[in-house]
């Protein structure tokens, strides 16, 4: 066990790793298709044509792409800081009851001002709630990874005593909040490009999407362009180096649990204000979990996490696709096809990286 | 004489006739809850229905496990564009998406189990749990050796709420000073699916003097009865008859008959008697019951199958009032 990281091309370590491990992952998920007396092929071929074969398949893959987009970043940036966000459920969570209450109590508003309100209101949800483990690393050296994990089990025990006892809509079984108001929403995309002709079939898609492909570009602008950005990440490659240059690991830290709170929110945007309507019990869905392997995926980069967010928005919506084409390929299924991408692109990535510098060492040699 | 029972057996068989041609041909379909098809519980009761529809007329079904909100309308909206009629949504979370798909397909025909949507194409089907809750808690009362039982939901919501609170009524209608423990599993969904954490639950209560135990918890209550038999005391099942998951260690189970509404409305559509509206199944309408059979008939006393049943009879004539957690959200027990 060498702990030399291995050196690779950038392009080898950003495009070539990646696409061998998914690659490897989809000949596993083929066998066990094939195991359960499929065929991989037509399962593969149903599955990318649920999710691209048509316009309405590709706006229900590019709104997961959307959540995943979000909650990939949040770990990314996170990274950047050496930490692991595990919380993204529950920061998403809080943000969704901050944006919710927005939504509800300031919907005497016009839109053009509660939406980025409500907007605004999640994210800073989602901050105080990477603030605190971020505050609780930086001061006591209460390790983020456990204290997020536990937090994301206070927030939905808070979200579920929230809507049943106090936001809740009376008299419903549902354990939800009433509707947004009309102007309180985000516009779905096939009424935005209605006026100019395009007719769209009605899709989850909304304008999140386009708030989520901006975050992308902000992100890569402040961790890459910014003095910020370079502190966020001297701490993450060496926290004792960039305290001898100057910088305060305790406030990197803090700032970077805050804004990858805040990234995690965008989860309640597209999900609360964007789809539902209204804030559910349960919506985070398990969009924040997957955020983590979208983000180590992604290498951290936004153009990694956009390309891994759109993988997992294909996975999602073609496999919803593949199990409903194909009764014997259940739900449980697509999980574990979901699963072994996650398991070699995330877990088995080393094994990838060094199978790859090998080949690599050996074309240079011959 | 005989001419005229000639001319009703005729008329007898001309009818029967007709009502083979009316039978339409339906392609029915179901959209299970989040909690999935095998629960052991609430949507394998659908899964049962359906199941018996199709041995019983050939007639295939169509289902789809949703694992999101958003999978929801997209599987009731891609069943609908292929012309399945009648869909089953089973389950109040199913709501929302229903009132959107039903109203854009106005000629299929939808049934929404748990909650209502009030549409000229939709049939509603809620049922009474409290009605039944408070019978098995009657049973449970009068089982209780030590005057304490036990009762672990799922998650703290309404509907569960609904549950606790007509079983902790007939607890107190069996032994008037009786003392219900009440836990929940969890926050997340996963308390749906926690049978480890349903058995540590059902622990703790026995550890606290209670002896039988009544769980509203889906896959979570498979833990809740393994504990219980475990421990040799008695365990309540929900939604299906639980009663041989442990054989001889469950008292009884409150059944809802989610099967008998899906397999209604399937049957109905086929004979063109299909009609929308709200049907609500209480006891009268056996939409809940308590099951007895072979796997807990010696648990069952002869004076509480009597209780029971008197208990049913004064609900079903209202002389017995059994609060309704839903109707004001409140439970002063």
């Amino acid at each position: 066990m060498s702990a030399t990281p291995i050196d690779l091309p950038r392009w080898a370590d950003a495009g070539l790793v990646p696409l061998v491990s998914v690659t490897a992952a989809l000949l596993v998920a083929g066998l066990v298709v094939l195991g359960i007396g499929e065929s991989p092929l037509e399962a593969t071929a149903l599955l990318l044509k649920g999710a691209l074969g048509s316009v309405e398949g590709l706006g229900f893959t590019l709104y997961y792409t959307t959540n995943f987009i979000f909650t990939g970043l949040a770990v990314a940036v996170a990274f950047h800081a050496g930490l692991f966000n595990i919380g993204g459920e529950g920061q998403a969570t809080i943000a969704g009851i901050f944006l919710a209450l927005a939504c509800l109590w300031l919907a005497p508003l016009p839109g053009i001002l509660l939406v980025p309100l409500a907007i605004l209101a999640g994210a800073a949800g989602g901050a105080l709630y990477g603030f605190i483990p971020g505050w609780l690393q930086a001061t006591r050296g209460s390790h983020v990874v456990i204290t997020t994990i536990m937090f994301n089990f206070l927030a939905a025990t808070l979200s579920v005593y929230l809507l049943v006892n106090v936001m809740g809509k009376p008299g419903s079984m549902q354990a939800e909040t009433p509707e947004f108001a009309g102007h309180a929403v985000l516009t779905p995309m096939h009424q935005l490009l209605a006026p100019l002709g395009i007719k769209l079939p009605a899709t989850p898609l909304n304008t999140a999407f386009l708030l989520a492909l901006a975050a992308l570009v902000a992100i890569w602008a402040l961790i890459y362009r910014s003095r910020l950005g370079y502190a966020i990440r001297t701490v993450g490659a060496n926290p004792r180096a960039a305290a001898y240059a100057g910088i305060s690991p305790a406030r990197m830290t803090i700032v970077a649990m805050a804004l990858s709170g805040a990234l995690a929110g965008g989860l309640a945007v597209n999900e609360a204000m964007g789809v539902q309507h209204r804030l559910l019990i349960d919506f985070t869905a398990g969009y924040g979990f997957v955020g983590i392997a979208v983000g180590l995926m992604g290498r951290g980069h936004p153009i990694g996490v956009a390309l891994s967010a759109f993988l997992f928005g294909v996975l999602y919506q073609g496999g919803a696709e593949l199990s409903f084409d194909k009764p014997t390929i259940t739900r449980d299924m697509v999980v574990v096809i979901g699963g072994v991408v996650i398991l070699f692109a995330g877990a088995l990535d080393g094994l990838f990286r060094k199978l790859v510098a090998n080949t690599l060492q050996l074309g240079r040699a011959a | 004489m005989r001419v005229r029972s000639l001319a009703l057996a005729l008329a007898g068989v001309a009818f029967s006739a007709l009502a083979a041609m009316a039978q339409t041909a339906i392609k029915p379909a179901v959209v299970y809850d989040k909690g999935g098809k095998f629960d052991k519980s609430f949507n394998e009761a659908a899964f049962i229905g359906a199941e018996k529809f199709k041995k019983e007329t050939g007639v295939e079904f169509r289902d789809f496990e949703p694992t999101n909100e958003a999978q929801i309308e997209q599987a009731l909206r891609r069943f609908a564009r292929d012309g399945h009629s009648p869909i089953i949504a089973v389950g109040f979370s199913q709501a929302t998406a229903l009132q959107k798909v039903a109203a854009e397909f106005p000629d299929l025909k939808f049934t929404i189990i748990d909650m209502v949507v009030d549409l000229p194409n939709v049939q509603s089907v809620v049922f009474k749990e409290h009605e039944g809750s408070y019978l098995v808690g009657l049973l449970a009362g009068m089982a209780s050796k030590s005057g304490k039982v036990g009762f672990v939901g799922g998650m703290d919501i309404p509907l569960i709420r609904k549950f606790a609170c007509g079983y902790v009524q007939g607890v107190k209608a069996a032994k008037k000073d009786g003392e219900v423990f009440q836990n929940m599993t969890g926050s997340t969904p996963s308390a749906w699916n926690d049978p480890v954490k349903g058995g540590e639950l059902a622990k703790s209560q026995i550890d606290r003097g209670a002896d039988v135990i009544y769980h509203a918890a889906g896959g979570t209550g498979i833990g809740v009865l393994r504990a219980a038999a475990d421990a040799g005391k008695l365990g309540i099942g929900v939604d299906s008859n639980q009663n041989a998951l442990q054989p001889g260690k469950v008292l009884t189970s409150m059944l809802k008959r989610v099967d008998v509404a899906t397999y209604a409305s399937f049957k109905a559509a086929r004979e063109g008697s299909w009609k929308p509206g709200i049907s609500v199944l209480g006891l009268k309408e056996d939409g809940v019951a308590w099951a007895l059979d072979d796997a807990n008939r010696a648990l069952i006393t002869p004076e509480m199958k009597a209780a029971a049943d008197k208990a049913r009879d004064d609900i079903i004539a209202g002389t017995v009032k059994v609060h309704d957690y839903m109707s004001d959200s409140k439970c002063t027990m």
